[in-house]
């Protein structure tokens, strides 16, 4: 099988700035990457660039379908929030239940708190079904029943074969590589 | 997905009030009267001039809702990742402001006539105009929605940059020509999701 996600020397720039340059990245089935550095090293950024939001200046972006979860939530606030994930996918009653929030489901979008909403996000994510996964801050606003349950949920995304991408300060559970920006 | 894009539009439009552009049109048409006098021939002569002026300012009205929320809060973003591509979500997002004030838009078309005096000939006129051209404002309005997304007052600068681009329209839908009407509309309603696909695209930081 071919890589999740592979940067060929890749630079990126951002008003004016250059984030990084020269990024050579591969990331196989059943890998997982943290991305660490400091406040505006880039991590957001290079989610973005590994989602397709953003074009590179120079090098390569290959990747395999993704799906990403970041501060934006991307779902209607009137809807309750089954119903607004539906939008997404049709499969997001599983990753409800594994991220515990399964008993709000018909509880409207505009009511949750800011982990809760975070776990949404989260299950859309678990829900889309694409081998690699994009996560740009993803311990945000998470409580610790919460981080376990997402650590839960990333090992068995990579059992299965898939990869993720988190950009984090902290270290989530499991086995990561680990890439720190602007060192 | 771009089926369930155009229904969420819709129901979104609905649950976001509706029924303030219509509001608003018959709102234009019955201040005319008291502006101009109860002179009937008079109104019946400026009437369908009129109605289109309303629908124009009906159409400007919900601009700022139309793409600035979605990208705010990453809809766009996630319909990418989706693998739709961005004029695919503009047309959609045409479709689904033209279904949200386009015939109810027609159906306030009807007592507005009543207000301003316009007969019943003048008036199958005006709603065969108006369904011709309305497509393409609901198309320009979104265009311009994009365009202006995530800028400072956008919806006055919406305003300035939307009513020149209608003046063809309002021209030929004013005059009857409902063939150079039809010719205007197809081309603004087949020209506006690439101007608004770029637009998205350029905006995304």
């Amino acid at each position: 099988m071919s890589a999740a996600l592979r940067f060929d020397d890749v630079a990126l720039k951002r008003g004016g700035r250059l984030l990084f340059d020269g990024l050579n990245l591969e990331l196989g089935p059943g890998q997982a990457l943290q991305v660490a550095g400091a406040n505006g090293s880039g991590k957001s950024s290079l989610i973005r660039l590994a989602a397709g939001l953003l074009r590179a200046e120079r090098g390569r972006v290959e990747r395999a379908p993704a799906a990403l979860a970041d501060d934006n939530l991307a779902l209607d606030r009137e809807l309750p929030l089954g119903r607004a994930l539906a939008f997404w996918s049709d499969a997001s009653a599983e990753p409800l239940a594994a991220l515990g929030i399964a008993h709000l489901a018909q509880v409207p979008v505009r009511f949750l708190s800011s982990g809760q909403r975070k776990r949404a996000t989260l299950a859309r994510v678990a829900a889309s079904g694409a081998p690699l996964w994009l996560l740009d801050e993803p311990l945000n606003a998470l409580d610790d029943e919460g981080v376990s349950r997402l650590a839960q949920l990333i090992a068995a995304h990579l059992r299965s074969g898939g990869a993720v991408v988190a950009a984090s300060h902290q270290p989530i559970r499991g086995e990561w590589r680990k890439l720190v920006l602007g060192g | 997905m771009i089926g369930a894009l155009i229904l969420r539009d819709v129901r979104r439009g609905f649950t976001g009030a509706a029924w303030l552009p219509v509001a608003f049109f018959l709102l234009v048409a019955t201040l005319i009267p008291f502006a101009i006098g109860p002179d009937a021939k008079l109104l019946g002569r400026i009437g369908p001039g009129v109605l289109w002026i309303a629908a124009l300012t009906a159409a400007l009205l919900p601009v700022e809702r139309l793409v600035e929320p979605d990208r705010a809060d990453g809809v766009l973003d996630q319909l990418a990742l989706h693998g739709v591509a961005e004029e695919s979500v503009a047309a959609a997002k045409i479709a689904a402001h033209w279904l949200a004030f386009g015939p109810l838009l027609l159906v306030a078309a009807v007592p507005a006539s009543a207000l301003l005096a316009i007969d019943a000939s003048s008036l199958m006129r005006a709603l065969a105009a108006l369904a011709i051209g309305t497509p393409a404002l609901a198309a320009l309005a979104v265009a311009v929605a994009a365009v202006t997304a995530g800028l400072p007052r956008a919806g006055s600068l919406a305003g300035l940059l939307l009513l020149p681009l209608a003046v063809p329209l309002l021209i030929f839908g004013v005059a009857d020509a409902l063939l150079l009407e039809g010719a205007v509309s197809v081309l603004l309603t087949a020209g506006a999701p690439f101007v608004a696909g770029a637009a998205m695209r350029a905006a995304r930081t």
